[in-house]
């Protein structure tokens, strides 16, 4: 069984650089990501230490509990790898697993980033309280967004696959849905060592 | 057309999964460990980097596709990573190089 | 027009873009008028108030910028680009079409703030944005600007940031991805090449003033200090953030004229583009280099001897492929039969105003002299000698050498010339004063000024200028308008160009080419050492050609984000979520749609 075919699929015309139009729009998109996040960062790291008042990093970050998110996030775009390869080879039935566990893995971060929020702001580290507050929780709000939207894309994908629209032939979403969903998992990595890790 | 040659099998992907979870756990051990202190910096920077590029050569297939995805997705990467690291000299200078905050 | 709402043409889009963008250029222009006559004499003008000043530079910068000026190119990347590089259309038609529908919204929503007083309680019916179209905190905090002014332009600019990044996607995939057979990239008309150029700075430097505008306006609606300094913000952070985007955003708003005039020269020389290859490269580091000196907008911030020099030395650097541009320029003139057509003076007018813009850049890149110089009016002169003598000398050129394949009508030679020439001398009158009243110290954005600095008779002078731009702009106004009342009948190729747009009837029928063409070579109508003129296509084409039809989602799409504004705006909850209604179902509706290209 091929892997699925990666030049546009059928009915779709020849390109000049035959590649499809759709992903290379897509990775074009994730090249501009790169500088929303790469903004949203500098501005961290610029007012990292700059913060007027408590709580400051060290005394509220918890790292065991934000690494089991960490490798929760890398086990969900494992999951999405798995996915992506089982629509490839028509394996439909793997395919709706995989994606269903995907998104629930997304989920399961999601619920850790509301909890971990809420432990914050009840520990005194509100959006205003200080730069530190202010910094970490738009740029992890930001990510926290993206990954919200990416559930919400596996979650069509799941119930477009359980309606039997899915198939080998429209695997090229279920590719793009990918690259979004492990670069949502990227920027996490980053976030993760430069936030949590270097403190 | 098809745009690679070589493809990633499910065991390479646990494979790759499996790393990722060792480096994390590394990761988190160097943070704790205080006999790392001194490298940390460095040291976390670069796990992370290949934690990155796995994810992104692998997961995200750039590795076997066709190598303009590369050059549309490195570009503006290191476009970001030139805004990150300018900005933290103007605003810091050697600064931070030198005690390493 | 339920065919306009929904249309996906590219050329219909064009037209779009076209008529609404020339349309904020006129109120563009309006609100510079009235600054300038307010400036004809000093001490208190003829009574604007510094409030309304404030009011009227904001958005005279701010709709020439991004309603005017990045429009008018898009109009002419959305006609003339599918048709350069042999395609039926653009890779996302739909997604174009909602690039057209949130910049027209966006730019409503920002313009509708002139009469949007009352409904804050404001004392005056205006509360257009006025902190200047570069908003520098922490002017633009609430502490300073309490009123919804600010809060018009950050939403306004974000809602116009998505349209610009969508297209900007759109033409990258377009340009490299649907290219006719035999069109290799060293064979793309240099406009395409410029646009393709343009397009990577969209999508590079739009993200960075996203941050910027959102980090504002946390600090705005949310009680954040990103630049609040009694919180620990840094203003300066604001000014980087900016001009990270902004100095990009010159190139992204200069590069699409020089690429019409490295059409427009050829054509009415008779030669090739003299270096088409260096021209093209030029192109391309200038985008890298411009990533480089965003500081040199802040040589007066204290940013230090090291980071001062670096960047005057990376701005002096930039100099160099837009100098090679302009020898290429004249090279193609060289030894050419030119045709001084209306298309043609503009172009070259382009290069003499460009050259003049780019010699008081040069003396900016110095970070001694532009001490004296920064907010002053010789930074106004050189902003408008480069942005007027160059992008709208440029896109005039465009406009009379596309026009009559935009709608099938000639453009008036004689009207051109008397716009061309009242253009020439309005804008020297207006903007070369500016030199010397800037350096005799008067500083820039400023309701009036004194007797005592001896720069009123530069003021009038400029003032005087500016009023023949404005006749001028009204004679090209009519000179288009009148087009309406004649005959569709414009030749294939009236100018006798070289490029594929020119191989096709004027207006394009609506599927561009009966046949796509093979290409091969740069400039496939014309006869080269190598190749004959490629054959005339087929009038009609063999079989028929599915186009396919329009759709409402990009405008319904689209509107949901003006709601989201007013829903920020006017601090209401329950439109945010019709917002997001709006937007979700659009996507989704647009998602299911049959679509085929």
């Amino acid at each position: 069984m091929t892997h699925g075919s990666h030049a546009p699929g059928a009915g779709a015309h020849r390109t000049s650089m035959g590649l499809d139009s759709r992903k290379m729009a897509f990775w074009a998109f994730i090249g501009s990501e790169c500088l929303l996040f790469g903004s949203l960062i500098s501005t961290y790291l610029i007012y990292k230490g700059r913060s007027l008042t408590g709580p400051y990093p060290h005394e509220i970050l918890n790292i065991p509990f934000t690494s089991f998110s960490t490798f929760d996030l890398l086990m969900s775009s494992l999951a999405m790898v798995l996915a992506l390869a089982a629509v490839q080879r028509g394996d439909m039935k793997q395919g709706k697993l995989w994606l269903l566990i995907t998104a629930l893995l997304g989920l399961v971060f999601l619920g850790g980033q509301f909890w971990e929020f809420s432990h914050f702001v009840h520990e005194g580290l509100g959006l205003t309280t200080n730069l530190f507050g202010s910094t970490f929780y738009v740029l992890t709000g930001t990510h926290g967004a993206h990954v919200t939207v990416g559930v919400i894309w596996l979650l069509t994908l799941w119930v477009q696959a359980l309606r039997g629209k899915l198939g080998p032939a429209n695997a090229m979403t279920v590719e793009i849905t990918g690259l979004y969903w492990h670069f949502v998992d990227v920027v996490w990595i980053v976030i993760f060592t430069v936030v949590y890790l270097i403190q | 057309m098809a745009e690679h040659q070589a493809h990633a099998t499910t065991g390479t992907y646990l494979r790759i999964a499996a790393i990722l979870v060792m480096i994390t756990l590394i990761e988190v051990g160097v943070f704790y460990v205080p006999a790392f202190q001194a490298v940390l910096v460095p040291l976390l920077l670069v796990l992370s980097a290949v934690k990155f590029t796995l994810v992104v050569m692998f997961y995200m297939h750039l590795k076997f596709d066709n190598r303009f995805f590369a050059f549309l997705f490195g570009g503006p990467l290191l476009l970001g990573l030139a805004v990150v690291v300018s900005l933290l000299f103007i605003f810091y200078g050697a600064v931070r190089l030198r005690t390493g905050t | 027009m339920k065919s306009w709402l929904t249309t996906t043409d590219h050329k219909r889009i064009g037209l779009l873009y076209f008529w609404t963008a020339f349309g904020f250029f006129l109120i563009g222009g309006l609100e510079a008028m009235i600054i300038r006559a307010q400036l004809i004499k000093p001490d208190g003008g003829l009574g604007v108030s510094a409030e309304t000043f404030n009011q009227l530079f904001t958005m005279h910068g701010t709709t020439m910028v991004f309603l005017a000026l990045m429009p008018l190119s898009a109009a002419f990347f959305n006609f003339m680009i599918p048709l350069q590089i042999g395609a039926r259309d653009v890779a996302f038609p739909r997604l174009n079409a909602f690039s057209y529908w949130v910049f027209l919204l966006g730019g409503l929503f920002l313009n509708v703030s002139f009469i949007a007083g009352p409904l804050f309680g404001a004392d005056n019916l205006s509360v257009a944005p006025d902190a200047g179209w570069f908003g520098y905190a922490n002017l633009t905090e609430r502490q300073f600007s309490p009123g919804p002014n600010v809060d018009f332009w950050l939403l306004g600019l974000q809602i116009l940031g998505i349209a610009s990044l969508a297209a900007g996607f759109n033409f990258i995939v377009t340009i490299l991805n649907m290219r006719a057979p035999g069109m290799r990239m060293l064979r793309l008309p240099p406009f395409t090449w410029m646009t393709l150029i343009t397009q990577f700075l969209v999508i590079t430097a739009f993200p960075v003033i996203t941050v910027a505008l959102v980090l504002l306006m946390f600090d705005r609606f949310f009680d954040t200090h990103f630049f609040v300094p009694q919180g620990g913000g840094d203003p300066i952070l604001w000014q980087h953030l900016f001009w990270m985007f902004g100095h990009p955003e010159v190139y992204i708003l200069i590069l699409p004229a020089m690429g019409i005039v490295s059409e427009v020269l050829p054509t009415f020389s008779k030669k090739p583009l003299f270096g088409y290859t260096v021209v093209v490269y030029s192109g391309v580091v200038i985008a890298f280099l411009g990533w480089s000196v965003w500081s040199h907008h802040m040589f007066s911030t204290g940013l230090g001897p090291i980071a001062d020099s670096v960047f005057a030395g990376t701005t002096m650097l930039i100099a160099i492929p837009t100098g090679v541009k302009i020898f290429n320029w004249i090279g193609t003139l060289w030894g050419g039969q030119i045709r001084f057509t209306s298309s043609m003076l503009f172009a070259i007018g382009f290069i003499a105003m460009f050259i003049i813009g780019g010699l008081s850049g040069v003396s900016h890149a110095s970070a001694p002299s532009d001490l004296q110089q920064t907010d002053t009016y010789y930074v106004v002169a050189h902003i408008h000698y480069v942005l007027f003598g160059g992008t709208i000398l440029g896109l005039f050129s465009g406009m009379y050498y596309w026009w009559p394949k935009m709608t099938g009508r000639m453009l008036s030679e004689s009207l051109g010339k008397v716009h061309f020439w009242l253009t020439m001398i309005g804008m020297n009158l207006a903007f070369f004063p500016m030199h010397f009243s800037g350096l005799l110290g008067m500083p820039r954005r400023i309701y009036t000024y004194s007797s005592d600095l001896g720069v009123t008779s530069f003021n009038q002078v400029s003032t005087i200028g500016a009023f023949l731009i404005g006749l001028a702009t009204l004679v090209f106004a009519w000179n288009l308008l009148r087009t309406r009342w004649q005959p569709v009948n414009a030749p294939n190729n009236p100018w006798g160009g070289s490029t594929l747009e020119w191989a096709i009837p004027s207006p394009p029928p609506v599927y561009n080419f009966t046949v796509i063409p093979t290409v091969e070579s740069r400039m496939p109508l014309w006869q080269t050492e190598r190749h004959a003129p490629m054959a005339p296509l087929p009038e009609r084409p063999p079989a028929a050609i599915h186009v396919p039809g329009g759709s409402w989602w990009p405008l319904i799409t689209a509107i949901g984000l003006p709601i989201l504004a007013i829903a920020a705006i006017s601090r209401t909850l329950p439109l945010v979520f019709l917002g997001v209604a709006i937007v979700i179902v659009g996507i989704y509706r647009w998602a299911y749609e049959p679509f085929e290209m």
